[in-house]
């Protein structure tokens, strides 16, 4: 992906946000400990965290870009990449398997046109994961979509789930 | 009020009374319900005289390793020189736990009022909330009753008329499973990646950002005002089977049963019980196979094991597993073991934090050589190589998560030998492709 590059670069700490940083600073001794939210920041504003946020962040904070991206690439729910406009997670670890969340990944797959984890559909508009247990084992199986999550998905529900945020 | 069910009668509401009532979550409710009495009657009380309150309850840990919670804050710095902190460790992302989740989305206030005052007890002013990225909902519920607390002046400078400062902020994590390991959450708290740091220096004597430090786990904050309401003595009274092993505990189940859910027990009952009873057992024609008790990093068990074991500190070592974090994952007989070993042991291997080799490696090659086997590709000497590496893996890192790797692996094999065989004779098909 590269076509961030080919547009200037816009900050994401407009004044605006940069004020609301400045709140959560006073929360912690050290400016550091605001990385995890700053990156927060980013993500809600970008959907994803480019090498260039990863930078201004590291000004922001008084940190270098290789510490950033270190920090960043540790966390799995940070994006590399742009994502589809719907990103879903899909829990599949050993609760939700026994429960048949594989099945519920394959309908996923199929009407969302993505075909396979982590792609990103033709239309844009979807990208789907596995991801570990989400702590709603009880309610296999437990998705994501953006920031909406979603109880007891059956691969009989997930029609009308994808044509409600289509 | 139970929830996702009502309450069977050999539950014991205490943690879960409010659960599935949307009017306890706000501040006007929770106050209306009795919240905040406990914290106002702590804060009259001297810092140790709490201590000793929760020491003489005899309240257990609940994140996982049952550490007596009294004891634990009786660590901290009795003359505070320095800022001391709690963290209130919310990562909950074990494999079968889940109640730590609906104490936050039903209940926010009684956290807050456990952390509270716990934090008087610590003689900590300030307390972070460490939730895990994919927490949402209990995010913003948790937010929303965070800022009421400040606007009711329960939490601020001057915390519920006390002279006090009493503040708590919400920390979000961001997918990783290790941060719910103490030293882990603390560094990604700094702004550092979740590695586990080495002990000592123990976090009452070095923690978050090199301060006197408490984690502790939601559930068990939560159950703190309730000892403060009702007394040290009825919380000890509350057991079944050992009198070390006190109070109620939050089992979440989940796998093949008929209800899954949250279900709050005295401890010290028994396992059997839940699962056939308040779960209403395994679906009709099929038979219990196994149960792991404690969410997915302790030692499985098999039916009979899981039909006579009790449900608590002492009576889970017994069967050789342990309580964990309460997250009973239920399996019947159409369970394939290995396959499931396998994604248990890719989870572990997803996780790691790739800080020391023997879980880096060992997590990783142990998903392979399952896989091997699941494709039709083992060797019975295949076994002998994962109960070696399992042994490597036990007990020589940083953390455990590399031991808990090896917990299901190794009592998978014990238990369930016959279907691993099965896979390596030829006598099973094979379910994955070679790798
Ligand atoms: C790999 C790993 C993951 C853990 N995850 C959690 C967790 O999600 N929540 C939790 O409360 N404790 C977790 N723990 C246990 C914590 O390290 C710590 O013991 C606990 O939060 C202390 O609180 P307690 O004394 O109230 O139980 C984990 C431990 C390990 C080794
Ligand atoms: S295993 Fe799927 S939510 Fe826990």
């Amino acid at each position: 992906m590269t076509m961030h590059d080919t547009k200037p670069y816009e900050p994401v700490f407009t004044p605006e946000r940069r004020a609301g940083l400045e709140e959560l600073l006073k929360r912690y001794p050290t400016k550091r400990a605001a990385l995890l939210p700053a990156l927060w920041m980013v993500q809600e504003a970008r959907g994803w965290i480019s090498d260039t946020a990863m930078t201004e962040v590291a000004e922001v904070l008084g940190l270098t870009p290789a510490y950033v991206k270190g920090v960043v690439t540790f966390y799995t729910m940070y994006h590399l990449h742009p994502v589809g406009k719907n990103f879903v997670q899909v829990c599949t670890t050993t609760p939700c398997n026994i429960c048949g969340a594989e099945n519920v990944v394959k309908a996923l797959l199929q009407h969302t046109g993505c075909g396979e984890l982590g792609a990103t559909s033709p239309d844009g508009k979807w990208t789907v994961i596995e991801v570990e247990c989400l702590g709603a084992c009880g309610f296999a199986t437990p998705i994501m979509v953006n920031d909406d999550f979603i109880e007891s998905v059956t691969p009989e529900k997930v029609l009308e789930i994808v044509r409600k945020y289509s | 009020m139970g929830f996702p069910h009502k309450p069977h009668p050999k539950e014991t509401v205490v943690l879960s009374q409010y659960f599935g009532d949307a009017d306890a979550r706000s501040y006007a409710g929770w106050v209306q319900r009795g919240g905040y009495e406990a914290l106002k009657k702590s804060l009259a009380m001297t810092p140790v005289a709490v201590q000793d309150i929760v020491k003489a309850s005899g309240l257990r840990g609940r994140g996982g390793a049952g550490f007596p919670t009294g004891l634990k804050w009786s660590f901290m710095p009795k003359e505070r020189t320095r800022t001391h902190y709690l963290c209130c460790n919310a990562d909950e992302s074990e494999p079968g736990t889940f109640k730590d989740r609906e104490i936050m989305r039903w209940t926010p206030h009684a956290l807050i009022e456990g952390c509270a005052i716990a934090q008087h007890a610590i003689q900590a002013e300030i307390c972070y909330i460490y939730i895990r990225g994919e927490f949402t909902e209990p995010l913003r519920i948790m937010e929303k009753a965070i800022a009421e607390a400040y606007q009711n002046g329960v939490l601020g400078a001057n915390a519920m008329g006390s002279g006090k400062r009493i503040d708590q902020f919400i920390h979000r994590g961001a997918g990783a499973y290790i941060c719910g390991e103490e030293t882990a959450l603390m560094n990604s708290i700094e702004g550092k990646r979740g590695n586990p740091r080495i002990r000592p220096p123990f976090p009452a004597a070095a923690g978050v950002f090199g301060l006197p430090t408490t984690i502790n786990n939601v559930e068990t904050l939560a159950a703190v005002p309730h000892i403060i309401n009702r007394g040290a003595d009825w919380y000890k009274s509350l057991y079944l089977s050992n009198p070390k092993s006190t109070g109620t505990k939050l089992i979440s189940v989940s796998g093949h049963v008929q209800r899954p859910g949250n279900y709050e027990i005295t401890m010290g009952f028994p396992l059997k019980d839940l699962i056939y009873d308040l779960c209403g057992g395994v679906k009709p024609g099929r038979t219990l196979k196994a149960c792991i008790p404690g969410g997915s990093s302790v030692p499985i068990l098999n039916k009979e094991e899981s039909e006579s074991c009790i449900l608590d500190y002492e009576g889970t070592v017994a069967k050789g597993t342990m309580l964990g974090s309460g997250g009973a994952i239920v399996f019947d007989d159409t369970t394939d073991m290995v396959y499931q070993v396998m994604r248990l042991a890719k989870f572990y291997a997803h996780e790691s934090c790739a800080q020391c080799t023997q879980c880096r490696e060992g997590t990783a090659w142990t998903v392979r050589i399952l896989q091997r086997i699941l494709a039709g590709e083992g060797t019975i000497q295949d076994l002998d190589l994962l109960l070696d590496l399992a042994d490597q893996m036990t007990g020589k890192t940083i953390c455990v998560l590399s031991d808990s790797c090896a917990a299901p692996v190794v009592t998978g094999i014990k238990k369930f030998r016959g279907e691993f065989e099965a896979y390596i004779k030829g006598a099973r098909k094979p379910v994955m492709a070679t790798v």
